[in-house]
């Protein structure tokens, strides 16, 4: 069953931390994805720049609208997600509590995945 | 990260907001830091203990607010003490805290710190120490090492930009559009002087540092003004050019020129946000001379190999910067890129009416002497590269300089330079 881990985070910590601090996290979370990548469980996975980078589209009544954004006043802004093909949703848990421990500030919704539809660049090029 | 690494990290992320909001309860810089920093005493001894409280922004600030007036009633005797057990409790008043903070306070608390900071009435030098002093929270030591004076020295230098400011009656109300928009483009150039002090100091100085600090502080006023391209454009340029920090120097210390440096070592992740933002800012159709510069930056960091850059359109962004910013250095950087596409002798006919201007500039004499030597003109070249190296603001621009001066010297003994000497009249 795919499940899809999305990690939140509060941008102004994430982005606050020294190279040395974002070095020591991601040297933790890739001993989670190595040993998920041997067991074949680990899909895409990836890392989002800060939502000050990030530009919308927005449905209006007419055309729609690009913004920059999202600028949504929450507290944690979405930083990243793997795509996990576990057993169930105790599985996916017991990785977000494995990948928590490795980033504690950070919270996981577990998600399950209706449609996956991989990466088709290789098929494009064949 | 340790549990005390994260803690650590988030009273740095906290910093501007919690002490921008002691700042408004207490309307006074001093009671402000002293109360954000016992509310860090606090955390340090609450948070192991209890867990990370959902907020520590609001956290910090309430205990703050809190403990600095636990601190007057104990000086005025007039009231008991209030158990510290209520202090680390506070769940229940925190969520919405936190909420009020977010709907309201949160641009205006981080602005007003800023804009205390960049007082019109301080000297540049007080407020980037004020600014690493108050926002970023380095220590007066660090500040200190950073701009290599005494610590005293800094003290003082803090001590008397928080007593102007003290004197001036800054108005603690959130500033009218018109001022805001002054004093954003004095943050600005506040940050970008903190920026360039960094990217100006050797390998490993204590300087180095403060590009770190500046980009930290670039991406909070990001934050606060999230669709102001010329923001978006200042962020880029830091970015993209902190992107190449370890690229800058080699094992010995010694600059390496954009030219040689390994592109492999820039840093992607920097990259990308730049080149984004800088997209980003460019949809906006209001070019700015950040902008203009990260456009510049950009067009660096999209050659794979320095064969492969733009030089026209650096050139011709150049140009439009000219008409932004007219400066003798701006036509010196337009002068080099020309020197690529149109050749040495346009270059050298452009920047010749500058040399008055720019008789004291190190780097001024070290390009003239480049172009002169792709010239042939080797005997005028070294007399460029001596006047710059006497003008070197730094043992490894000195040093720079010195290499290019001994490759003159071997050139002149090989005989493929002698033959273009003797082809010479």
């Amino acid at each position: 069953m795919l499940y899809t881990l999305l990690c939140y985070h509060d941008e102004d910590v994430v982005w606050s931390w020294t190279k040395d601090q974002d070095e020591a996290v991601m040297s933790k979370i890739h001993v989670v994805r190595d040993r998920l990548t041997k067991e074949g469980k680990l899909g895409p996975s990836l890392r989002l720049l800060p939502t000050t980078a990030a530009t919308t589209l927005r449905k209006t009544a007419g055309d729609p609208l690009v913004i920059d954004g999202p600028f949504a006043e929450t507290k944690e802004q979405l930083l990243g997600f793997y795509v996990l093909d576990v057993a169930d949703l105790e599985e996916a848990l017991a990785i977000a509590r494995e990948l928590h421990v490795a980033n504690p500030g950070a919270t996981y919704e577990v998600r399950p995945v209706a449609l996956y539809f991989g990466d088709e660049r290789e098929a494009a090029s064949a | 990260m340790t549990d005390l690494a994260w803690i650590n990290a988030a009273m740095i992320a906290a910093r501007p907001q919690a002490v921008g909001a002691l700042l408004r309860y207490f309307r006074d810089l001093d009671q402000a830091e002293e109360a954000f920093q016992e509310a860090c005493l606090r955390a340090l001894k609450s948070w192991p203990e209890n867990g990370p409280p959902r907020d520590p922004t609001a956290w910090l600030i309430l205990v703050g607010r809190n403990a600095a007036l636990d601190g007057v009633r104990r000086r005025s005797r007039d009231a008991a003490l209030p158990d510290e057990d209520l202090l680390s409790d506070l769940d229940d008043v925190e969520a919405p805290l936190a909420e009020r903070l977010d709907e309201s306070h949160y641009r205006d608390d981080v602005l007003r710190l800023l804009f205390v900071c960049c007082h019109p009435q301080l000297p540049d030098t007080q407020q980037i120490a004020l600014a690493l002093r108050i926002v970023s929270g380095l220590s007066v030591k660090q500040i200190a090492r950073a701009f290599l004076v005494s610590e005293t020295a800094m003290e003082q230098r803090i001590t008397r930009a928080k007593g102007r400011i003290a004197k001036a009656e800054v108005p603690f109300e959130a500033p009218g559009p018109v001022e805001r928009s002054e004093r954003l483009a004095a943050v600005a150039a506040m940050i970008y002087l903190v920026f360039n002090e960094g990217y100006s100091a050797g390998e490993g100085e204590a300087r180095a540092q403060l590009c770190g600090e500046a980009i930290r502080l670039v991406r909070l006023l990001l934050r606060l003004f999230p669709t102001e391209p010329e923001i978006m454009g200042l962020t880029s340029l830091m970015l993209l050019q902190h992107a190449r920090a370890d690229a800058r120097f080699d094992a010995q210390g010694e600059i390496v020129l954009l030219e040689d440096q390994d592109r492999s070592a820039w840093d992607g992740k920097l990259i990308a946000e730049g080149l984004a933002l800088i997209d980003k800012a460019i949809r906006h159709l209001a070019p700015g001379a950040y902008q203009i510069q990260a456009a510049i930056a950009a067009l660096h960091a999209r050659a794979a190999r320095f064969e492969d850059t733009d030089w026209r359109g650096i050139e011709r962004l150049y140009g439009a910067l000219e008409r932004h910013q007219p400066s003798p250095v701006v036509t010196l950087n337009r002068a080099a890129a020309l020197a690529k596409v149109d050749g040495p002798e346009a270059a050298l006919a452009m920047i010749e009416p500058l040399a008055d201007r720019l008789a004291g500039y190190f780097y001024f004499h070290g390009a003239r002497g480049a172009l002169l030597l792709q010239m042939g003109r080797e005997r005028e070249a070294r007399i460029c590269f001596d006047q710059a190296i006497a003008l070197a603001g730094s043992a490894a621009e000195a040093n720079h300089i010195r290499q290019h001066l001994d490759r003159l010297e071997k050139d002149f003994s090989s005989p493929v330079s002698a033959k273009v000497a003797a082809a010479r009249p």
